[in-house]
């Protein structure tokens, strides 16, 4: 019987011979946190230990609220910077970089064949790659740093074949809301997914980051996406280190296949209060709205940014409504700056924000008030997620998004493609 | 690790392990410890001897990340918990807490309330008056988190006496 590429990857880290449901001590390549990098820290100095263990391997992004917003969280970032110094630590990323999951797969550190983990659900998001990546909790983050390796159990591995024609105005958000609506926010709980199939090999690398990011809402552990000639190419100078391609064999055992036709596919959004409440645009066309926004780590890259431009250009956001854009990193914002991108956001009458997280998780920049409505192309629409409590989330695809801003409604994006 | 077995069904979260009106409160560890399972059994606390073992239906601790829901359990005298499957942060919480947590759905079927039961985490044996079943038996590493009584204990143990 073949062998997942989550029990290869997992043998090859602990030097065993591992399958599924067995729990191996794992040595990861890479290890990510973000601002909570402060948390972990004091989780680590409990443990007593003068210095990490590992520091080579350590990666460290200002992201989640950065600029800092106020003393508290100033505070932190100074006592990260200190910390990084103190320790040797050199792969830090201070706030000028951008989204940790866009940043750390710039930098060359998501690798195929690799086993990441971040202190962060989404870090399923380096799977687009080929790894085995998943989040962890923060003490388990402290306790890597000290001793550079974490138990982990080998999970259960669903495929996900994704085929058809991909339909004008329907993008990698589109499916996996669509994937999501299907099988659940619980769909894949404490699985790896694996997503494959002609549309996902004619996907772009950013287009399946879209694909990993979103797994999180499925409840899985990692999401995967085979490397191929493309992510060779993607991973040309950027590499940090050698790596291996890993491959599922053909007669791997996989809990489950799923196969999805998405040929008659029409744009998808998900409705409050839950990722997996997902409707066609068609049926919610119409629904007023106060605050768009463009960006996250799940869609603020530049083919993103450009999607929305070309809906956007020449025309402006309709009077009633704000929009917000957060390109997912410097290097993006930058890209998106010489390709006149921003320009034209900006003068449809987009606030164009620093490359970060935002008002994505309520922290700052652009949280949303008690009675209003949000329609975002980020990851996740729990009640008060984006401020307050009794404002509404819809999430859906940048193309949505753009559409929905220039007529202050929900808005099928086809008809200005 | 040796006792009777406390029986529930599918889907317990942790709400009902752990109700979220005393997560945000410090509470002693015997406080914690006269709150576990209420919302499930408010008698839970009073029937269970130190050592006892739950042995649960599938996805035990579906819910929150809160880690009072492993904690609370093992202050209340669990010595383990034996479920046909558990959600997933549960699980690393429960090991990551010392408390052994494994997935046995044979074993669940086999056991009623109060049977005596025996766990030899070393040899991947759940023994009951039904039979012997098998598990995988964790590896060195995780046997001795679990000894440890938790992740950062460990740690703290293996960085002085390497």
């Amino acid at each position: 019987m073949g062998r997942t590429f989550s029990e290869k990857i997992l043998s090859e880290k602990s030097g065993t011979s591992a399958r599924t449901g067995d729990i191996v001590m794992a040595k990861p390549d890479f290890v990510m946190s973000h601002d909570n990098s402060y948390a972990i820290a004091g989780h680590f100095k409990k443990i007593g230990l003068p210095r990490v263990k590992i520091p080579e391997k350590i990666v460290i992004i200002l992201d989640h609220v950065v600029p800092a917003s106020t003393v508290e969280y100033a505070e932190n970032h100074k006592f990260i910077r200190e910390f990084v110094r103190e320790q040797g630590i050199e792969s830090f990323n201070d706030i000028n970089r951008g989204i940790c999951h866009q940043v750390f797969v710039e930098e060359g550190f998501a690798l195929p064949g690799a086993l990441l983990l971040g202190s962060d659900s989404h870090t399923t998001t380096y799977g687009a790659l080929g790894a085995f990546s998943s989040g962890i909790g923060r003490t388990e983050m402290a306790s890597i740093w000290a001793t550079g390796e974490l138990w982990m159990k080998v999970p259960p591995t669903i495929k996900i074949i994704i085929e058809g024609k991909l339909p004008e105005g329907v993008y990698a958000k589109d499916i996996a809301l669509h994937i999501i609506g299907d099988i659940g926010a619980d769909g894949a709980t404490y699985k790896a997914v694996e997503f494959t199939g002609s549309v996902v090999e004619g996907f772009t690398i950013a287009s399946r980051m879209v694909l990993s990011n979103m797994a999180a809402e499925m409840g899985a552990k990692v999401g995967y996406v085979q490397a191929d000639e493309k992510t060779l190419e993607y991973l040309k100078g950027r590499a940090k280190k050698e790596f291996n391609v890993v491959k599922s064999d053909l007669d791997a055992e996989y809990e489950r296949v799923i196969e999805f036709d998405i040929s008659n596919l029409v744009p998808q959004v998900a409705a409050p209060h839950t990722v997996d409440n997902v409707k066609p645009i068609t049926e919610l066309e119409g629904i007023k709205f106060n605050q768009g926004l463009i960006g996250t780590c799940t869609n603020g890259r530049v083919e993103d940014l450009e999607v929305a431009a070309k809906i956007l250009r020449g025309k402006k956001v309709h009077s009633d409504v704000r929009l917000l854009v957060f390109p997912a990193s410097w290097k993006i914002y930058i890209e998106a700056l010489k390709k006149g991108i921003i320009e034209t956001l900006a003068e449809a009458g987009a606030v164009i924000m620093n490359a970060g997280c935002g008002p994505c998780l309520g922290a700052h920049e652009g949280v949303i008030a008690s009675g209003e409505r949000a329609i975002s192309t980020s990851n996740r629409n729990f009640k008060g997620r984006m401020g307050s409590r009794e404002a509404e989330i819809y999430l859906a695809s940048p193309a949505t998004v753009a559409a929905s801003v220039l007529e202050g409604k929900l808005t099928d994006p086809r008809k200005y493609l | 690790m040796k006792g009777k077995v406390y029986k529930c069904g599918d889907n317990i979260n942790t709400d009902v392990i752990f109700p979220g009106r005393y997560t945000y409160k410090n509470l002693t560890e015997e406080k914690m410890a006269s709150h576990a399972m209420e919302d499930l059994d408010p008698e839970f606390s009073k029937k269970i001897s130190k050592g006892d073992i739950i042995f649960a239906g599938k996805n035990f601790g579906m819910g929150s990340s809160r880690e009072q829901a492993v904690l609370a359990i093992k202050y209340a005298g669990i010595s383990a918990i034996v479920a046909k499957s558990f959600a997933r942060i549960y699980f690393r919480n429960a090991i990551n807490s010392g408390l052994p947590a494994i997935e046995s759905p044979e074993a669940v079927d086999a056991v009623k309330n109060g049977d005596e039961v025996e766990i030899d985490l070393r040899k991947g044996v759940i023994k009951t008056p039904n039979g012997d079943f098998k598990f995988p038996p964790f590896p060195d590493k995780v046997r001795e988190i679990l000894d440890a009584g938790g992740l950062i204990p460990y740690v703290k143990r293996n960085i002085y006496s390497p």
